[in-house]
């Protein structure tokens, strides 16, 4: 036991205890309230089972087909661009930057993919591959703007990355509407080749929309752990977020640094918004208001530490808790639950000095 | 000329909101707190009070004709008491408060309509009757000028908010409690040194910027919409935060500043009426206040603006 309590109070466990720990008091408020409000708890719980691995206990000897593959196909769609937004975020975290405008671009990411997809013609494939690209290059350039004028001007990132993402929504909207044969609500679909669609995924998952975006989402989780670990951009993207004043006395370029970083992170979440474009849906969306992927970010990367495999278990975690709310409300709870629950999590990720003097109290810290 | 006049009156009727809450910033930010979270503290604002006065304006005597300003006071109040929540992270944690304010903006967003369910059985409130009411003052409405653009057809909320920007003005610069939360926000260990309270002072900001933006979300609901739904805020709050750093931290300023992107609204909706504006979409108009604000703040970068500490937490033994 004391062991146990040496363990809990070691600094060096904090990294992985304080997110575990946050999860848990975020699942355990969500249940309180639940309680409070007269519904049992336990729905949840088969909500989100029933979400991540189709399995449907509430069928568990009826003698029905317990296991539905679809829910699975769905739930890998609601992570894959969650962990790219938490990749974007995550990866501008590392240099010390908080990129708030994951949301804003991913919006002009899925807008340059349906741009291109429309406006140029050509062999599919190519234009395919443009389209992704387009995409990444559309969110790197909204996120360059704010890293630039961090970087010359000294304004605060967040307030610009704010002020960028309604700018993207507002623009992406109107400029939806002109594409040749835009309703006021979406843009035409785009043929079957231009799209990340696949019979086959569909297929084996009983008709889900799982598309070959995970893919994309793949060789993106392997590229931010190369270039953080492997190169020395990375190396020197970490100093800078450690300490940005021994990094510049030892001739870093910060300034250029913290440009390069928000433009990296901007291609991230410009990406996710690719494979939402033309992945989950296959045609470019007006949108009343922002739909939250880039706030998922954030509580994807700070649960996950900021790393590239810590973002991905961040998206399958917050991906379950979207995933689950079309169940919920189908089976008589109310879906925001689900939207309190993470907001908790990252409130006590947040709250990590407290929790770290908990844990050290406990560990018989004086 | 009566096209200007509903459109003064108009701007400030859509102003109202971002006035108010942008005040409730400048309380936090010149603490040396940073609030992103007015959006949501506007949404718990809105909600409650919205969810008060389906109730109140039921009953009988006072309490049904005095509604819509009970629930005013409730919509304040529960602003107030969520804020708590972001002064006990940033103050006594010293937590990020970036990311204590983004939780509380997803917060208020599955908490409001998570409650919504529990007490109206759908995903927004049930519609009131009647929140505030568009009136003409007869006497005052006479006054050639002044009259048709400030005294007809206008809520009285809009005066709410242009006293309390007096009195803010009054409370920040003319009183010792304004000097005091100013220079935490500028200097908190020089401030600690004359045996003030940091903390304190701090925990007084941040709640009153929850209050602010309580009752702004509150007079949003109740001006605008007949109900609260997920969309009745729909991100005034960042305009209000956008007011506040265009307005350079300042009463006067952020009320100039509320004013103008206020107008800009204003102006998308009147825009099909003058030929020259006519053939600029209202999404541009709807974005220039967040473009100009990262232009203003480009503009202003040179100079020292903004709360020295704001976004530190304050550390007693840092030197």
């Amino acid at each position: 036991m004391n062991k146990f309590k040496g363990w809990l109070g070691n600094e060096k466990n904090h990294r992985f205890l304080i997110p575990l720990i946050a999860i848990l008091l975020g699942f355990i408020v969500g249940s309180l309230v639940m309680i409070i409000s007269g519904i049992n708890p336990s729905k949840l719980f088969i909500s989100l089972t029933r979400s991540v691995f189709g399995i449907n206990l509430d069928k568990i000897g009826t003698g029905k087909s317990v296991f539905n593959p679809r829910y699975v196909g769905e739930y890998f769609v609601y992570c894959m661009p969650i962990v790219l937004t938490g990749l974007s975020v995550a990866f501008a975290f590392r240099t010390g930057l908080f990129n708030i405008g994951a949301e804003g671009q991913l919006m002009v990411g899925s807008f340059a993919s349906i741009l291109i997809g429309i406006m140029v013609p050509g062999p599919s494939f190519l234009i395919l591959i443009l389209m992704i690209l387009g995409g990444g290059l559309a969110g790197a350039i909204w996120g360059f703007v704010p890293g630039y004028l961090k970087a010359r001007f000294n304004v605060h990132e967040v307030v610009v990355t704010i002020m960028m993402n309604y700018t993207a929504l507002y623009l992406t909207n109107y400029y939806y509407k002109q594409l040749p044969g835009s309703s006021n609500s979406k843009t035409i679909e785009l043929d079957e080749g231009l799209t990340l669609k696949s019979e086959f995924l569909s297929s084996i998952t009983n008709n889900s929309r799982l598309h070959w975006g995970f893919i994309i989402v793949i060789i993106a989780i392997i590229i931010f752990w190369f270039i953080i670990e492997k190169t020395t951009f990375g190396y020197e993207l970490k100093a800078v977020g450690y300490n940005p004043h021994a990094a510049r006395y030892a001739g870093m370029k910060v300034e250029r640094n913290a440009a390069l970083s928000m433009m990296i992170a901007g291609a991230y979440a410009g990406l996710g918004g690719v494979i939402i474009a033309i992945g989950t849906f296959g045609y470019g969306r007006v949108l009343p208001a922002a739909e939250g992927y880039g706030f998922d970010g954030i509580a994807v990367a700070l649960v996950g530490g900021n790393t590239a495999l810590g973002s991905l278990f961040g998206g399958l975690l917050f991906g379950s808790l979207k995933a689950a709310q079309p169940i919920m409300q189908s089976s008589g709870i109310p879906r925001d639950i689900a939207i309190i629950i993470s907001s908790m999590i990252v409130l006590f990720v947040a709250m990590q000095n407290g929790i770290k003097l908990v844990l050290k109290h406990i560990g018989g810290a004086k | 000329m009566d096209v200007l006049y509903s459109m003064i009156v108009l701007t400030l009727i859509f102003s109202t909101p971002i006035i108010i809450t942008a005040i409730g910033g400048m309380f936090s930010e010149r603490s040396g707190v940073v609030n992103i979270a007015l959006e949501g503290m506007m949404m718990i604002g809105g909600f409650f009070a919205a969810t008060a006065i389906v109730f109140l304006e039921k009953s009988d005597g006072w309490v049904g004709t005095s509604a819509p300003w009970l629930a005013l006071l409730i919509g304040l109040i529960a602003g107030g008491l969520v804020s708590l929540i972001h002064a006990y992270l940033s103050v006594n944690l010293g937590a990020d408060q970036v990311i204590s304010g983004t939780a509380i903006n997803l917060l208020a967003g599955g908490l409001t309509i998570y409650l919504s369910q529990i007490i109206f059985n759908q995903q927004r409130t049930e519609t009131f009757q009647a929140g505030f009411i568009k009136t003409t003052y007869a006497g005052l409405s006479k006054i050639p000028l002044i009259g048709p653009a400030l005294f007809t057809n206008i809520y009285p909320t809009v005066y709410l908010a242009l006293i309390l920007v007096l009195v803010s003005w009054f409370v920040l610069y003319q009183t010792p409690f304004g000097l005091r939360l100013r220079a935490t926000g500028e200097h908190p260990h020089a401030v600690d040194s004359m045996g003030i309270n940091v903390y304190k002072m701090r925990y007084i900001g941040v709640v009153l910027s929850g209050c602010f933006a309580g009752l702004g979300g509150a007079v949003m609901v109740l001006t605008f919409d007949t109900q609260y739904t997920a969309g009745s805020i729909h991100g005034i709050g960042f305009i209000a935060l956008a007011a506040l750093i265009f307005g350079q931290w300042k009463p006067a300023g952020l009320l100039g500043a509320s004013l103008f992107f206020g107008f800009s609204q204003i102006l998308g909706i009147y825009a099909t009426s003058f030929d020259f504006l006519s053939k600029i979409p209202a999404e541009y108009f709807n974005a220039f206040p967040y473009v100009l604000t990262v232009i203003a703040l480009v503009v202003f970068s040179g100079k020292t603006v903004g709360p020295k500490a704001a976004g530190e937490p304050y550390d007693k033994g840092q030197r």
